[in-house]
C-alpha cells in the first residue's frame, strides 16, 4: 500500500564539483544514487536515504550534502513529524514500527547534570603523566573478610578467593552478537579488547570456534533466552558467563534474527539450521522466578567448575534495585544493568522509546540498595546504556559502578553514524549487516586499532580526572558521590542520585 | 560516633570537615610511665601546624590503680546537668560504677565553651540477653547510645587504663587546662594540633578520636572519604563527627579489632603498594596483596595523610602511599618518637640516637618490649 511518507533527508549534489566517479552509487546499499551514463547524470531517490553519510564522506570531490528534511508538515508540538510518519507506516502495513540503535527521544540525560570535583589547596592534585594512576578493576564476588596466616613472620593468604577477572581499565565492550553485527565488526571488538586488556561480550550469537583460542581470554559469553551456541566448550572458554535477562533498549521482549541473515557461518556458530529465523523468546523459559534464576546460575557454575564469575544482565526497570538485590542473593557475581538509552540491532519503536528508566537513576538506586543490605561487596555492578564519553564513565563509577559496558560508543568509533537503520541489514558502514559486499568495508586490523585508540583515550582521560581529584586509584572514586554535584536537578532527583546540589 | 542512622539519601550525610594538622607521639617501649612534658613541648614547637581550633592528648598507662575498669571520659556541653543525670542513670543501669569524679581543670585557663568533664570507672553489668556479647561490643554499643541519644553528652574515650583529653584551643592550652603535666603519667602519649579549613571547632571533633582503647590522631584530607565512609556504613559504622579522620578510627577498629588483622596488614590496606610493585613480588605475596586490594579497596585511604594510631602496647605511624604528608621517626634508648617534624623531636630530645623518614605506606610499629620499630628503618627514605 502506498505509505504517503515524506523522505527524511535531502540529498544535494553540487554538479560543478561532481566528477562522475560513481563512488556514491557503489557505496549506497539503499540505492539512493543511480547514474545514467547515456544522460551523464545522477538520479537521486531521496525517500530511500537513511542519512548515514557514507556517500558524503567517501565523495572525493566533496560534491554531496545530505541534510535532515525537518518539518514539511505544519509544525505541531504534540503531533510531531515522527508521530505522524509512524501512523502512516502503520496504516500502510498493519505492523509494528521497527527501529535500531538507542532511544533518541529528548529525555533528561543525567550525565549532563552532574559535575566532577577537583583538589585545591587542602590536598594536592596528582599528575598522571608523572605518577602512577591505577585503573585496574576486578569483576566478581569479594568475600566479607580475609583470613591471613603468619609463617615465620611472613603473611600468607589462607582463605579461598572466589573467581575474579582483572581489567586494565573499568571499560568493557557490551553484548553485540555475531549475526546482529558483522563478522569483521565482531572480530574488531575482540581484537581491541585483547589489545587493551579488557573484555568483549559475545552477545547471544555464540563465539566462533576459530576465535576461541586467541580471544576466549577476553570474552564474556552470553547465555540468553534462545540459548544459541551454548555448549560446554563455549561456557568454559570464556572469562565470564553472562545470563541475559533483558536489554535496555527493549525490556521485556526478546529478539528476532530473520532467516535471511542466518548464513552458513552464523548457523554454525548459533547451532541452528541455515536460513531459519533465530528467535529469542521474551523470557527465558526455564526462569519464571528468582529461584529458577538461581538454579541456572548454579547450573552454569557447575558447568564451569566454579572457575568463572556469573553475571546477570537486566534492563533498568522500575523495581531494578529490588531485582538486583534478589539477583545477588540468587548467587550472581556480577549484576549488569542496561539503561533505557541502550542500543539494539532491532526493536519495536514503541518499546525502545517508552520502556525502562535511565541508567544514572537505576545505578544509584541499585548501589544504595546493595549497600543498605550489606551485600555490595558480593557482586560487581556494571552499568550500560548510553555511556557516551569517559566523563559519563567516571560519573557512573562515582555513583557506585564497577565498570561500564560500551556498545554505541565503539560502534561510532568503527564508523556508525547512528542512522537508526540497523534493523534493515543494509548498513553501509559494514557493521550491522551480513551482506558480504558491505561487510568487507570493515578491515578488522584497522577497525580494531580505532577501538583500542578509543579505549586508550578514555583511559588517559579517566586518569586526568582522577589525578585532578587527588586520588591515584579508581577504587577511591568508586561509589564516592562526594565527588559529584548536581546542576539543574530537582530535589527528588538529587535524593535518588544521592548527590548534593552544586554549592551545597 | 558509631551511630546507626539510615539516611534517606547521601545528600543528608553531614559534610566532612577538612583539616591540616601537627601530630606527635612518644612511647617508652619498656612500659615505663613518664609525664607530659615532652609531648607538650614538642607540639608547641609545631605551633604553625595548628590554628587553635582543636588540640588533644591520648595517654596510655594512665590509671594503673583502676586498670581493670573501663575509664569513661565524658563531657557535658553547656555544663548540661540534665544530660549528666541521664548519663549517670544509664551508666548505673548497664555498668557497676566503681568510682567517678570531675576531671580536675585549672580555673585560671579560659577556653572556648569549655564543657563539664567527668570520668567514670566502670565494670560491666550485662543483662541475661547480652551475655553472649563480647565485652568490647557491649561497651561500644553503650557508648554509641550515649553519643547518639543524649544531647550535650559526648564520650571522649572508653578504654581501660587510658584516656583522652581534648578540646578547642591550642594543645598546650588544653594541657594546661587539664593540668596534664602535673597530674598524669603514661607510657604512650600522642598529641594533635588542629588546623581546620572550615571552622566550627567543637570539643568532640578535636583529636584524638577514640573508641575503646583505640585512638587516632590524623593529619590529612581523605579524598577517598566518600568511598571509605560508604564501605564502613555497610559494616554499621556511621560517621557523625564531621571529620574525615573518623573513618580512619573506624577502619582501624573494623580491621584490627573485629577482623583481627595485624597492623602490618592493615597498613597495606590503607596504603597499598602500587600494582607495579605487586607485579615484582613473589607468587605468595602477589596473591596476598592482590586479594587485600580486591577485598579492601574501599578502605584505601587516598589523598594526603599521616596518622598515629595507638592502643595498649602499640603505637603505629603511617603515611599515605605516595607520602604527601610528613612523618619522621626517632629513637633514643627505649623512647621512640613519631612526629610531623623532626625539629619537634629534637626540641624535646636533643641527643637522639636515630632519626629516620619512613617511606609512604610503610608503617612504623612501636611495640612494647620489642625493637620492631627498627624494621621500618631499613625501608626508610
Amino acid at each position: 500500500m502506498y505509505p504517503y511518507i515524506l523522505s527524511e533527508f535531502i540529498v544535494e549534489r553540487r554538479e560543478d564539483r561532481c566528477i562522475r566517479c560513481r563512488v556514491c552509487e557503489r557505496q549506497c546499499a539503499n540505492g539512493v544514487h543511480l547514474f545514467d551514463s547515456e544522460l551523464n547524470r545522477f538520479f537521486t531517490t531521496e525517500k530511500d536515504c537513511v542519512g548515514c553519510q557514507r556517500c558524503v564522506m567517501l565523495c572525493p570531490a566533496d560534491a554531496l550534502y545530505v541534510r535532515p528534511r525537518l518539518a514539511d508538515y505544519r509544525p505541531n508540538g504534540s503531533w510531531t513529524r515522527d508521530q505522524m510518519q509512524n501512523l502512516k507506516k502503520q496504516a500502510a502495513t498493519g505492523g509494528v514500527v521497527l527501529t535500531g540503535s538507542g532511544n533518541d527521544k529528548p529525555y533528561r540525560v543525567y550525565w549532563n547534570h552532574l559535575t566532577l570535583n577537583a583538589s585545591q589547596v587542602t590536598n594536592p592534585s596528582i599528575d598522571p603523566l608523572r605518577e602512577p594512576m591505577e585503573l585496574q578493576t576486578f569483576l566478581g564476588r569479594k568475600p566479607d573478610s580475609l583470613k591471613i596466616e603468619f609463617n615465620g613472620g611472613k603473611a600468607r593468604l589462607a582463605s579461598e578467593f572466589p573467581p575474579n577477572v582483572p581489567l586494565r581499565m573499568p571499560l568493557l565492550f557490551s553484548a553485540m552478537s555475531l549475526g546482529a553485527i558483522s563478522y569483521p565488526a565482531f572480530k574488531s571488538l575482540a581484537m581491541a579488547a585483547k589489545e587493551a586488556g579488557v573484555l568483549f561480550n559475545t552477545g547471544e550469537g555464540g563465539l566462533p570456534v576459530e576465535m576461541r583460542g586467541e580471544y576466549a581470554d577476553h570474552a564474556i559469553v552470553q547465555c540468553a533466552s534462545g540459548r544459541f551456541g551454548v555448549d560446554e566448550d563455549y561456557l568454559n572458554c570464556a572469562r565470564i558467563v553472562e545470563i541475559k535477562i533483558g536489554q535496555g533498549a527493549k525490556p521485556g521482549i526478546g529478539g528476532h534474527l530473520p532467516g535471511e541473515k542466518v548464513s552458513d557461518y552464523i548457523a554454525q556458530t548459533r547451532m541452528i539450521p541455515r536460513g531459519t529465523d533465530a528467535l529469542s523468546p521474551a523470557p527465558q523459559h526455564d526462569i519464571y522466578s528468582i529461584e529458577d534464576l538461581s538454579m541456572l546460575i548454579y547450573a552454569l557454575k557447575e558447568a564451569t567448575d566454579y572457575s568463572k564469575p556469573v553475571s546477570v544482565k537486566i534492563a533498568a526497570v522500575n523495581n531494578v534495585a529490588a531485582i538486583a538485590s534478589g539477583i545477588v542473593r540468587a548467587g550472581a557475581d556480577i549484576v549488569a544493568i542496561d539503561g533505557f538509552r541502550g542500543g539494539t540491532g532491532a526493536a519495536p519503536l514503541v518499546t525502545r522509546d517508552n520502556v525502562g528508566i535511565p541508567i544514572e537513576l537505576a545505578l544509584s538506586a541499585v548501589d544504595k540498595r546493595l549497600r543498605d543490605e550489606g551485600i555490595r561487596n558480593r557482586c560487581s555492578v556494571i552499568a550500560a546504556g548510553g555511556i557516551r564519553s569517559s566523563a559519563d564513565a567516571i560519573k557512573a563509577i562515582a555513583l557506585g559502578d564497577d565498570a561500564v559496558y560500551l556498545a554505541t560508543a565503539p560502534l561510532v568509533a568503527m564508523g556508525c553514524t547512528l542512522c537508526h537503520k540497523c534493523h534493515t541489514g543494509k548498513c553501509n558502514w559494514g557493521i550491522c549487516t551480513q551482506d558480504p559486499f558491505l561487510t568487507k568495508r570493515l578491515n578488522p586490523e584497522l577497525t580494531s586499532r580505532r577501538l583500542s585508540n578509543l579505549l586508550r583515550s578514555w583511559e588517559h582521560e579517566i586518569q586526568e580526572i582522577l589525578g585532578g581529584m587527588g586520588v591515584n586509584a579508581i577504587e577511591s572514586l568508586r561509589g564516592n558521590r562526594e565527588h559529584l554535584r548536581g546542576l539543574g536537578l530537582e530535589e527528588w532527583e538529587l535524593n535518588v542520585l544521592g548527590v548534593k546540589g552544586a554549592g551545597e | 560516633m558509631l551511630v546507626r542512622q539510615n539516611y534517606e539519601s547521601e545528600r543528608y550525610v553531614p559534610d566532612k570537615e577538612m583539616d591540616a594538622c601537627g601530630i606527635f607521639g612518644v612511647m617508652n617501649t619498656e612500659g615505663v610511665r613518664f609525664g607530659g612534658r615532652m609531648a607538650i613541648d614538642a607540639i608547641k614547637n609545631m605551633k604553625v601546624r595548628g590554628s587553635g581550633l582543636g588540640g588533644g592528648f591520648a595517654i596510655y598507662g594512665l590509671y594503673p590503680e583502676y586498670r581493670d575498669y573501663y575509664a569513661l571520659h565524658i563531657i557535658y556541653q553547656n555544663s548540661n546537668l540534665t544530660a549528666k543525670e541521664e548519663v549517670e542513670a544509664f551508666l548505673k543501669k548497664y555498668f557497676y560504677m566503681v568510682f567517678d569524679e570531675e576531671i580536675p581543670t585549672n580555673p585560671d585557663i579560659r577556653l572556648f565553651a569549655s564543657p563539664l568533664a567527668w570520668r567514670y570507672f566502670v565494670a560491666l553489668q550485662k543483662s541475661r540477653a547480652e551475655e553472649d556479647l563480647s565485652d568490647e561490643e557491649y561497651v561500644i554499643s553503650k557508648v554509641m547510645y550515649l553519643n547518639s541519644h543524649i544531647e550535650d553528652a559526648y564520650v571522649l574515650s572508653s578504654g581501660k587504663d587510658m584516656g583522652v583529653f581534648k578540646g578547642v584551643g591550642f594543645p598546650e592550652e588544653i594541657a594546661d587546662y587539664f593540668m596534664l603535666d602535673q597530674l598524669y603519667q603514661g607510657y604512650i602519649w600522642t598529641v594533635h594540633s588542629r588546623f581546620p579549613t572550615n571552622t566550627p571547632g567543637w570539643w568532640g571533633g578535636a583529636h584524638p578520636l577514640s573508641i575503646l582503647d583505640w585512638t587516632v590522631v590524623h593529619n590529612g584530607e581523605l579524598s577517598s572519604y566518600g568511598a571509605n565512609r560508604r564501605f564502613l556504613e555497610m559494616h554499621n559504622y556511621y560517621c557523625t563527627l564531621y571529620t574525615d579522620s573518623e573513618v580512619l578510627a573506624y577502619a582501624v577498629d573494623l580491621l584490627m579489632r573485629r577482623q583481627g588483622l595485624p597492623i602490618e596488614v592493615a597498613a597495606k590496606i590503607f596504603a597499598p603498594p602500587m600494582w607495579d610493585a605487586v607485579g615484582r613480588m613473589d607468587d605468595g605475596d602477589k596473591e596476598l596483596y592482590t586479594a587485600l586490594r580486591m577485598v579492601y579497596a574501599p578502605l584505601l585511604m587516598n589523598g594526603p595523610f599521616t596518622v598515629i594510631v595507638a592502643h595498649h602496647n602499640e603505637m603505629i605511624g603511617l603515611t599515605d602511599r605516595i607520602r604527601l604528608r610528613p612523618l619522621t621517626a626517632g629513637a633514643k634508648g627505649e623512647l621512640v618518637f613519631l612526629s610531623s617534624e623532626e625539629a619537634a623531636i629534637r626540641a624535646v630530645c636533643p641527643d637522639l640516637e636515630r632519626v629516620w623518614t619512613p617511606n609512604g605506606g610503610e608503617p612504623v610499629v612501636v611495640r612494647l618490649h620489642t625493637r620492631e620499630h627498627l624494621q621500618s628503618l631499613n625501608k626508610s627514605i
